[in-house]
């Protein structure tokens, strides 16, 4: 082949090769969300109650343990499941048993859930039940939001303060 | 030979002929396809500089990343700026051309027997691309970033790996901590320097491996890339924002493809396809049907152990130990059979190759099973025998090659041997000696040789720069050195008849001035 000729072919096989990189590299746009949508994203990491009630030890069996593990109260180490509901503009929107992280089952259960939703205003609803013991949901939450499109809003549980909190 | 032949599919045809065709766009054994794997170590060098650079003036705390990356560009569009479109043009150019090397291999056939190990230490290094390329947008901590950071975390949640959710990590702007990105920080740094220990497992059973492309390409392809970066330069998204969705991205589907494919069909049903690609492709060594290649075998009465195989084994399959015959200081050479290709450049290079030893059987220090270099000897008398008075021509080529049946002439002597690496030069002398008119020894393209090394090695032994070297009583006339790989028949052709009539030509010169003379 000429020495044009190749110098041509380089040339073009070059410049496709950049115009490749240069146009995949940015080209399409993508967009995630539709431009008049909002996210709610469920999140929290929460430790359910204990399954056991916790127990006095009598000195007899105290006696037998070996003397670094004579604690005078023994409690169960598995903890609950955490249920959790979301209603969104009163319609059931999620729904997720979360099991007890740990080989023991003493961990804390975790839930991720992302919802898109129309921008605008929306009653939000949850429900988080973490004691099998109590009857009906621990800790209930409702209230009126006005997502803006593209707006984030994170539901969370406050361990601090034991209450479900809109970020 | 034949069969060697006939297992050539369409893929592996129309893939040779797409390198037959680059080949003429870049001559001088410039070809870009056959230099994918070193491309990709001059990418992953740039990768490394620019990245430096990028470092030193990156601020590695969440709310001074994107302001250090910003005004770098701003402020230092030529040096900062080039050098981080530079940085990015090279990660998406080091993927793509790291999955052409695959392809490439895949294509042609090269990930069993012994190439298995390669392959197989081949396979993480592109997980391990990937998730440095990928890991490089979130310390931008633009939207693009955001976004990539949070899609990741979503996939990894997927994976029951984590106690907490990584998710939590990105849920709102206070999550986000200079702790957390110092560790993004560090999987960025840390990842690369993983896939170069990697890399070193991926080259541990080739010798000589080619880690930088031949001078023009490297040019070329350097100055491409830099060229790119300079005329469309990258610039940062808004900056991350947990509290708002990213909006439309200007977005990198080269780097970025996988997240989309979870978003669309569910991070269980992307990593479903992530394990079923590498499933597959750790796999494929496995499959059935590759023939067991037979192993060099060394003759330790022969061997002395000069250490010229070791030196030109392609594949690192010869180590040398100490002989068995006991004396000091005496070593022999020894095959690993895991590694052996049965390419026989070894027998080629040993110099008890020679057909001039007076034995009746010619026995080597390391000879192939199946094609005994004694049978060669032997053919080639054979060969010469039956010409009569004719003068022939001795053609030496490759079953990768060219085709020797396509030179159906009556004064030619075709041997097609496993690799033309094979041939010791002493054959090339013996057969002159013998009555043959001239020889053509046919080796692949440089670069294109099925087993790296052999048409290098027959290029400088030919040229006398390599042991065992072409003695000088063989006149340049009379040797001809072609490349002239599959689907180059008539290369070969064009020499075996710039040959005859070279070689016609020279006999008839001399009567001529002997009749002047008279």
């Amino acid at each position: 082949m000429k020495r044009i000729g190749i110098w041509t072919g380089q040339f073009l096989l070059y410049a496709a090769f950049a115009a490749a990189i240069a146009l995949f590299s940015r080209w399409p746009a993508y967009q995630h969300l539709a431009p008049d949508q909002a996210l709610v994203k469920l999140s929290f990491v929460h430790h359910g109650e204990r399954l056991g009630e916790c127990q006095e030890q009598t000195l007899e069996e105290l006696a037998k343990l070996p003397p670094n593990m004579r604690a005078p109260t023994r409690c169960p180490r598995e903890r609950s499941p955490v249920t959790v509901e979301l209603d969104i503009d009163g319609v059931p929107a999620y729904r997720h048993v979360a099991q007890p992280s740990g080989l023991s089952r003493d961990g804390a259960s975790a839930v991720y859930h992302r919802q898109e939703v129309a921008a605008g205003p929306h009653r939000i609803a949850v429900r988080l039940k973490d004691d099998p013991r109590s009857p009906g949901f621990d800790y209930v939450l409702e209230e009126d939001v006005e997502l803006a499109a593209a707006q984030i809003l994170v539901i969370d549980f406050d361990s601090a303060d034991h209450r479900i909190t809109l970020l | 030979m034949d069969a060697r032949r006939a297992g050539q599919g369409p893929l592996q045809r129309a893939w040779l002929a797409l390198e037959r065709a680059l080949d003429r766009i870049f001559p001088a054994g410039g070809n870009p396809l056959a230099h994918l794997g070193a491309l990709a170590c001059l990418l992953f060098a740039a990768l490394l500089v620019s990245g430096i650079y990028l470092y030193v003036a990156f601020d590695t705390s969440v709310g001074g990343a994107w302001a250090s990356i910003d005004t770098l560009s701003r402020q230092q569009p030529l040096a900062g700026g080039w050098l981080r479109s530079l940085h990015r043009y090279a990660a998406d150019a080091f993927v793509l051309v790291t999955l052409l090397h695959l392809l490439r291999e895949w294509v042609l056939g090269r990930y069993t027997g012994f190439r298995r190990y390669t392959w197989l230490t081949g396979v993480p290094l592109l997980v391990l691309a990937y998730v440095s390329g990928i890991g490089g947008f979130w310390l931008n901590w633009d939207q693009l970033g955001q976004y990539s950071a949070m899609a990741s975390a979503e996939m990894l949640d997927a994976l029951p790996l984590f106690a907490a959710p990584l998710t939590r990590n990105f849920i709102d702007p206070a999550a986000v901590d200079d702790r957390l990105f110092s560790l993004l920080v560090f999987i960025h740094l840390g990842v690369p320097l993983l896939l170069l220990f990697a890399l070193w497992f991926h080259l541990q059973r080739i010798s000589r491996p080619e880690v930088w492309p031949p001078r023009a390409l490297a040019l070329g392809f350097g100055g491409t890339l830099a060229l790119l970066a300079l005329a469309v330069p990258v610039h940062s998204q808004a900056p991350a924002d947990l509290a708002v969705a990213p909006a439309a991205l200007a977005y990198d589907w080269i780097l970025l493809h996988l997240h989309p494919l979870a978003q669309a069909g569910g991070a269980g049903a992307a990593w479903a396809l992530v394990a079923g690609v590498l499933g597959v492709l750790l796999l494929l060594p496995l499959r059935g049907g590759a023939t067991p290649v037979a192993v060099a075998v060394v003759d330790p009465g022969n061997c002395n152990g000069c250490r010229r195989c070791v030196d030109d084994c392609p594949y690192s399959a010869i180590t040398l130990e100490p002989h068995p015959n006991g004396r000091r200081g005496r070593q022999i050479a020894v095959v690993a059979a895991d590694r052996c290709a049965s390419c026989g450049i070894c027998v080629g290079s040993c110099p008890s190759s020679t057909p001039f030893r007076s034995t009746q059987a010619l026995v080597t220090g390391i000879d192939m099973p199946q094609w005994p270099i004694d049978a060669l000897r032997q053919r080639l008398q054979q060969a010469l025998a039956r010409a009569g008075g004719a003068r022939r021509i001795v053609v030496y080529g490759c079953d990768h090659g060219a085709d020797l049946r396509a030179l159906a002439r009556d004064d030619v002597a075709g041997f097609s041997l496993a690799c033309t690496g094979m041939l010791p030069p002493a054959f090339i002398e013996y057969a002159l000696r013998g009555g043959a008119a001239g020889v053509v020894v046919a080796t692949c393209r440089e670069d294109a040789c099925e087993f790296r090394l052999g048409a290098r090695w027959t290029a400088q032994r030919l040229a006398r720069e390599r042991e065992p070297r072409l003695r000088d009583v063989v006149p340049a006339a009379r040797l001809r050195l072609v490349q002239a790989g599959p689907g180059d028949e008539s290369v070969l052709l064009a020499a075996v008849e710039a040959m005859a009539a070279g070689t016609a030509a020279a006999a008839a010169t001399p009567s001529t001035g002997a009749r002047a003379a008279r």
